[in-house]
């Protein structure tokens, strides 16, 4: 046995690891904003019972959290353009993201929602808000406050599943990885370094994503 | 591309999704195992052990299940042992396994109150008496729901072991898309399979969970 390490040779791409650290930032902040903002919708029709979206939310929840993300992309990438709706790489990326975390954070979200207690809402009507402002004011902002840790850790677990867009050719973390050990022969030192930084972007935006709860969602400096 | 028939497909996908069905059992009774020893050592006396099961749990946990794939299957022909996709990925999957098994049953053990330990304690049962009489039979109950539940995540994540050529639902789907150009039709099926073995795994959490709170409220 008498491998020796080169992590060095894996530095030679840094440009490569950078981009793709930033494509793959990317994709996870604009499918995060778009995917809860469809959570929140998802999950306002699935508390008030608003028919027929309710049903259709309930649906689309349960088929999207009972398959894998990489054949919901697969899907979208492969099948799709087969009934006519093409797509490049990152659009496919980006909707699969999107679509895969609105469905998870519909029920999370939803479950803050449910937790709003009975008192409030009457005391809000009380003041004569309608029905948009007590939502806006009174219910969404402590319903999203009490799930934000569960949705911190969905957004972190869908940047890490990310990593499978590489499949589609998406240029994004992993891709770079899977292209730097193809030029430099040290696959084990560019999946262990690729690996590394993906674990710092999952604590680094663990961090961020709390920092807007704080500062947004509570309002507290 | 007109002598693999529609049934052609289906039958090819379900020798696949019996691979995924026995990845996913693999992995789940390992995973469990070691999950065990890890809940053990993540609630130890000592920090040192306490340490390390966090640092491993939150290493499963912080990093994509791929990534995890690719360095056991790379590193393992770097220490000359020549890995084939299946123990590459059965061993990946029982280590992400276990990571989120011995942190869910944590949450369970420590959701039984305080004083059960110090009741126990003062019977002069050891900390492993305690656990093994007291302690785990009250976590298991409230653990039921959430293992199950967890188990989807499990059966999902052995897709991803189709990316290092592991042969089961997805890379089944993946080859059937490219002979037969009906990629719509191939991943629609290979999607109902996983929703098949998945979605009854699903009701059965929820079912476990509704039970397990109306149980409390009485």
């Amino acid at each position: 046995m008498s491998y020796v390490f080169d992590f060095p040779a894996v530095f030679e791409h840094t440009d490569a690891l950078l981009a793709g650290t930033g494509r793959t930032l990317a994709l996870t902040a604009i499918g995060a904003v778009i995917g809860i903002a469809l959570g929140i919708v998802g999950a306002v029709c699935r508390a008030w019972r608003l028919a027929p979206f309710d049903r259709l939310f309930a649906v689309y929840v349960e088929l999207i959290r009972n398959t894998p993300f990489l054949v919901q992309l697969f899907f979208i990438f492969f099948g799709l353009p087969a009934i006519g709706v093409q797509m490049n790489e990152w659009q496919a990326a980006i909707l699969a993201v999107i679509i895969n975390l609105g469905a998870y954070s519909t029920e999370i979200i939803r479950a803050g929602i449910e937790a709003t207690p009975k008192g409030q809402i009457e005391a809000a009507q009380s003041l004569a808000l309608n029905r948009l402002q007590t939502f806006r004011h009174v219910v969404l902002p402590p319903a999203l406050l009490k799930v934000w840790p569960a949705l911190c850790s969905q957004v972190v677990i869908v940047m890490l599943g990310t990593s499978v867009c590489s499949q589609i050719a998406a240029e994004e973390l992993t891709f770079a990885a899977n292209f730097i050990q193809s030029r430099n022969f040290r696959a084990f030192e560019t999946y262990f370094i690729v690996t590394a930084i993906y674990f710092l972007l999952a604590i680094g935006i663990r961090q961020l994503m709390m920092q807007i709860g704080r500062r947004l969602i509570a309002r507290r400096p | 591309m007109n002598d693999i028939s529609t049934w052609d497909i289906v039958r090819n996908l379900f020798d696949g999704a019996v691979w995924t069905l026995a990845l996913s059992l693999t992995a789940f009774v390992f995973g469990g195992l070691a999950g065990l020893a890890i809940l053990f050592a993540r609630i130890a006396k000592h920090a040192l052990p306490r340490r390390l099961a966090l640092g491993y749990i939150e290493i499963f946990q912080g990093t994509p299940l791929l990534m995890q794939l690719f360095i056991i299957f790379f590193g393992g022909s770097l220490i000359g042992l020549e890995i084939s996709p299946w123990i590459a990925a059965a061993i990946g999957l029982t280590l992400f396994t276990s990571a989120y098994l011995a942190e869910i049953w944590r949450g369970c053990v420590e959701a039984i109150p305080k004083g059960q330990w110090e009741a126990s304690a003062s019977l002069a049962l050891s900390r492993f008496e305690q656990m093994r009489h007291v302690i785990l039979p009250q976590a298991l109950r409230i653990a039921i729901a959430p293992t199950v539940g967890f188990s989807v995540q499990v059966v999902k994540g052995t897709a991803v072991a189709s990316i290092i050529g592991f042969v089961e639902l997805t890379k089944t789907g993946s080859m059937l898309a490219n002979a037969t150009y009906q990629p719509f039709l191939v991943f629609g099926f290979v999607a109902l399979g996983y929703f098949a073995l998945c979605y009854p795994l699903s009701a059965y959490a929820r079912t476990l969970e509704r039970n397990l709170h109306g149980a409390r409220s009485h």
